[in-house]
C-alpha cells in the first residue's frame, strides 16, 4: 500500500515535485504514456480493452494545504502565510518541516501566563504565530531559509484504533493511492489517471487537464470532511467514519448527475461495497471546476471521510479507503453505462 | 519616461471605460513594436516578432485601468449618486474632486451632509450611498448632460513629493505599463529568439477579466506581470510591506512559476539590480492568477512596485522602483531560457 509513503512526502501547493516523482515512478510501467503540464499537473494515459473511443479521467491532486515563508525576522523567526484553508487554531506548537531541506522547526506564539485575559478567549491569527527553528538571527536563519519557502506539517503515519489512519496530507493522497492501486484495473474505455496540482488554493490545475484532456467521464477521488464527532448536529454530519465511500450529489461546487449518483449507489449495493452519500452541500473539490471546463463534462466524486482534515492530524478508517478503491474498481468494469446518460440532471 | 508616467497616471480611464486611454497607450508603445493593435475589449497589444516565425513566444503584461466611480441617479435638484468600479475605499470620497463624462466634461466636488446633520454619527465612516457628486448646475442642465452609467473619474494630477517620490491617482498599474516600456526601452535593437508581446490589459479592478481573455489567445510560453504592492507607511504593519525605493518586489507562492521566481533571484544579483521578496499562499490578487490558468496554462512571474495608499487619489511611489522593474525584466528577457522552462516539471 503506497499510503504510508505518499503521506509522508511533501507536497504543499505549488511544491508538489517530490509527490509527482514519487507517483511518476510507479506509474510509467504502467501506462502508456505521462504528459506533464506547465504547472506540473500529471496525465498518465492507458487505452482501454475495448475500442470505444472513449476516455475516463479519474482524477486525485497531489497537493496538501501547509504554510510558506513570507518574511524573517530580525530575531531569526520565520513569518508565514498559509496555504490552501487551514484555521489557525490548530497551528499552535506543532512541529513541522521547512524548505527543500526538511528543517525541523515549531510553530510559536508567547506562553499562555503572558497572554492578557482578552488574548485567551480570542483565537489567535496567523500573522501572530511564527515558526522558530532554532536560529540566531535574521543572517544565520538566511542561510538556511529564504521567502517563499514552504513549510509543511511533520506529523507520522500512524494506525490506531478500529483499522484507522493519523497522518498529515490524507485528502488527498488517498485519492493519489486509490488511483495508483487501480492502474492496473481493467477498463473498456481509455483511462487517464489524472494527478493533479493546486487543488487546495482554488481547483487550478485541474482545469488544465479537463481542457487538454477532455474526458466524457471524470471521476474525482477524495478526501472529504468527516464531523461525526460528538457535539455535531446530525444534519451537519456529511459522513460517517467506517461508513464507507461517500458519494456526493451536491456540494459547493457542484451539482452532480443523479442518474450516475444513482447508478453508482447501486454499484456498491450490488457489489457488497459499502457506501454512503455525503450528506451536506458545503466543501468542494476539483469536480467543481472540472464539470464546468471543456464546454462541459459529467463528472462524479467518491470521497474517503476524513475526521480533522486540513490539520496535521487527519484520521481515515482503512476500510473506507478500500471502499473507495473497489467502488471505483466497479465502475472501471461498468463505465458503458455512463453512455446512456441523456441529460445533464 | 518619468514624463510619460506623470502624462498616463493622470489620464482618465477607469476599469470598462479605457477606451480614453487607448490612443495614448497605443501611442506610448509604438516606438518599440512592429504592430500595435487593440482588441474589442480595449486591451492593447503590442507586438514584437523574432525572426523565426516558429519561434516561442513571451507576454509582458500590465493593466491600464483604474478604480473609479459611476453615475447610478440623478436627484431632482441635479446631484448626481454613484457606485464605485473597483475596489474604492469610501474613506477617500468626501470633498474628492472628480470629472463626470456625460455628454460633455464636467468638474464635480463630492459632497457629504455637514456632520451635525448626519444619521450615522461622527465616529461613523460615511456610507457612498449618502454621498453626492455636485457639479454645480440645475437639475434640468445636469439632466441634459449626464445620463446614468456614465464614467466618474478623480481629478487628480501627478506632483512630485520630493526629488523622485511622485503621487497621483492611477499609478496602480499605470506605473507597470511604465515598466514594461522602460523594459523595451531598454532591449530596443537586440534580437531576441522569442516573439514578445506587451499588453496593456483592461478591467483588472473589476476581475482579472482583459488579463484572461488575451492570454488565453495569445497563449503565450511565459508571462511577465507586473503591478503594485504595498509601500510602507507607519500604522501598515510589516508583513508584505515593503519601502519606497527599494527595488523591485520578486513573488513567491503556488501563483508564480518556480523557474521564473528563481530566474528573478539569479539575475538581480548578478546585475545588482535592488530586489525583495515576498511571498503569497495562493491568490497574489493580480492578473497573474488568471494569466496562471488561462488556456493550457502559462508559467508567469509577479513583478511588484511598492506603492503607499494603494486606490486612493494620492498613490504614491519612487522612480527608481518603476526603473528597477524594467531593468529587472530586460535582464530576465536576455536570460530567459524557455526550453529549460518547459522542463521544470518533467523529471
Amino acid at each position: 500500500m503506497y499510503l504510508s509513503e505518499l503521506t509522508a512526502l511533501p507536497g504543499v501547493s505549488g511544491n508538489e515535485n517530490a509527490v509527482r516523482a514519487y507517483i511518476k515512478k510507479r506509474m510509467e510501467p504502467l501506462c502508456d504514456r505521462i504528459e506533464i503540464d506547465s504547472m506540473g499537473n500529471m496525465m498518465c494515459f492507458k487505452k482501454g480493452t475495448g475500442n470505444t473511443g472513449k476516455t475516463l479521467m479519474l482524477c486525485a491532486h497531489m497537493d496538501e494545504v501547509g504554510l510558506i515563508v513570507s518574511r524573517i525576522t530580525e530575531e531569526g523567526f520565520l513569518k508565514f502565510k498559509t496555504v490552501g484553508g487551514i484555521d489557525p487554531r490548530v497551528l499552535v506548537s506543532k512541529r513541522v518541516l521547512i524548505g527543500e531541506e526538511g528543517l525541523p522547526g515549531v510553530i510559536g506564539r508567547k506562553a499562555i501566563h503572558l497572554l492578557t485575559p482578552e488574548e485567551r478567549k480570542k483565537a489567535p491569527k496567523v500573522k501572530e504565530l511564527y515558526v522558530d527553528f532554532g536560529a540566531k538571527n535574521k543572517k544565520e536563519a538566511e542561510k538556511y531559509v529564504t521567502v517563499g519557502d514552504y513549510i509543511v506539517f511533520d506529523s507520522a503515519y500512524r494506525e490506531f484504533g478500529d483499522s484507522l489512519v493519523k497522518t498529515k496530507a490524507l485528502d488527498d493522497r488517498v485519492g493519489c493511492g486509490a488511483l495508483m492501486e487501480l492502474a492496473q484495473e481493467p477498463c473498456t474505455w481509455d483511462i487517464c489517471f489524472a494527478f493533479t496540482v493546486q487543488e487546495e488554493t482554488g481547483l487550478r490545475g485541474a482545469r488544465l487537464c479537463a481542457r487538454r484532456v477532455k474526458p466524457d467521464l471524470a471521476v474525482v477521488l477524495e478526501g472529504t470532511t468527516c464531523s461525526d464527532i460528538p457535539g455535531t448536529n446530525s444534519n451537519m454530519v456529511s459522513t460517517r467514519l467506517g461508513g464507507g465511500a461517500a458519494i456526493s450529489f451536491v456540494d459547493g461546487t457542484t451539482s452532480f448527475n443523479r442518474q450516475l449518483v444513482s447508478w453508482l449507489y447501486r454499484l456498491g449495493e450490488e457489489n457488497q461495497i459499502p457506501v454512503q452519500y455525503k450528506q451536506t452541500a458545503t466543501g468542494g473539490n476539483d469536480a467543481g471546476i472540472i464539470h464546468v471546463s471543456a464546454g462541459g463534462i459529467l463528472v462524479i466524486s467518491i470521497s474517503v471521510p476524513a475526521r480533522y482534515i486540513h490539520s496535521p492530524s487527519s484520521v481515515i478508517s482503512l476500510q473506507d479507503y478500500k471502499a473507495v478503491k473497489d467502488l471505483t474498481k466497479v465502475l472501471m468494469q461498468e463505465v458503458d453505462y455512463a453512455d446512456n446518460i441523456e441529460n445533464i440532471m | 519616461m518619468k514624463k510619460e508616467l506623470i502624462h498616463l497616471a493622470a489620464a482618465d480611464g477607469i476599469s470598462g471605460f479605457e477606451f480614453s486611454l487607448t490612443e495614448a497607450v497605443k501611442k506610448l508603445m509604438k516606438p518599440y513594436c512592429d504592430s500595435v493593435e487593440a482588441d474589442t475589449m480595449g486591451n492593447v497589444i503590442g507586438h514584437i516578432p523574432s525572426e523565426n516565425p516558429t519561434a516561442k513566444s513571451v507576454m509582458l503584461e500590465a493593466h491600464i485601468d483604474g478604480i473609479g466611480l459611476m453615475v447610478s441617479g440623478i436627484s431632482e435638484e441635479g446631484f448626481l449618486s454613484f457606485v464605485p468600479v473597483g475596489g474604492v475605499d469610501s474613506a477617500v470620497l468626501p470633498g474628492a474632486e472628480v470629472w463626470v463624462y456625460g455628454n460633455e466634461q464636467l468638474f464635480g466636488v463630492i459632497g457629504m451632509k455637514p456632520p451635525h446633520l448626519q444619521t450615522s454619527g461622527r465616529d461613523a465612516a460615511v456610507p457612498i450611498d449618502e454621498l453626492v457628486i455636485d457639479v454645480g448646475l440645475s437639475g434640468e442642465e445636469v439632466r441634459n448632460k449626464v445620463k446614468v452609467g456614465d464614467m466618474v473619474c478623480f481629478a487628480e494630477s501627478v506632483k512630485a513629493l520630493s526629488g523622485k517620490v511622485l503621487s497621483g491617482k492611477s499609478f496602480d498599474d499605470r506605473a507597470g505599463l511604465i515598466s514594461l516600456l522602460l523594459c523595451l526601452k531598454a532591449l530596443k535593437g537586440k534580437k531576441l529568439p522569442f516573439h514578445l508581446y506587451v499588453v496593456a490589459a483592461v478591467q483588472e479592478e473589476v476581475g482579472l477579466r482583459g488579463a484572461a481573455m488575451v492570454s488565453e489567445r495569445l497563449a503565450p510560453d511565459c508571462a511577465f506581470v507586473v503591478d503594485v504592492c504595498h509601500g510602507d507607511t507607519p500604522d501598515g504593519g510589516s508583513e508584505s510591506i515593503f519601502k519606497l525605493g527599494s527595488g523591485a518586489v520578486i513573488s513567491f507562492g503556488p501563483n508564480i512559476h518556480p523557474y521564473l521566481s528563481s530566474l528573478a533571484k539569479t539575475v538581480a544579483k548578478k546585475e545588482k539590480i535592488k530586489v525583495s521578496y515576498d511571498a503569497d499562499g495562493g491568490d497574489t490578487g493580480t492578473d497573474a492568477w488568471a494569466v496562471q490558468v488561462a488556456g493550457m496554462g502559462i508559467p508567469v512571474l509577479l513583478l511588484s512596485i511598492p506603492l503607499r495608499y494603494m486606490h486612493t487619489t494620492v498613490e504614491t511611489l519612487h522612480f527608481d522602483d518603476v526603473k528597477a522593474v524594467g531593468d529587472l525584466l530586460s535582464a530576465m528577457l536576455l536570460n530567459l531560457d524557455l526550453e529549460a522552462l518547459g522542463c521544470t516539471f518533467q523529471n
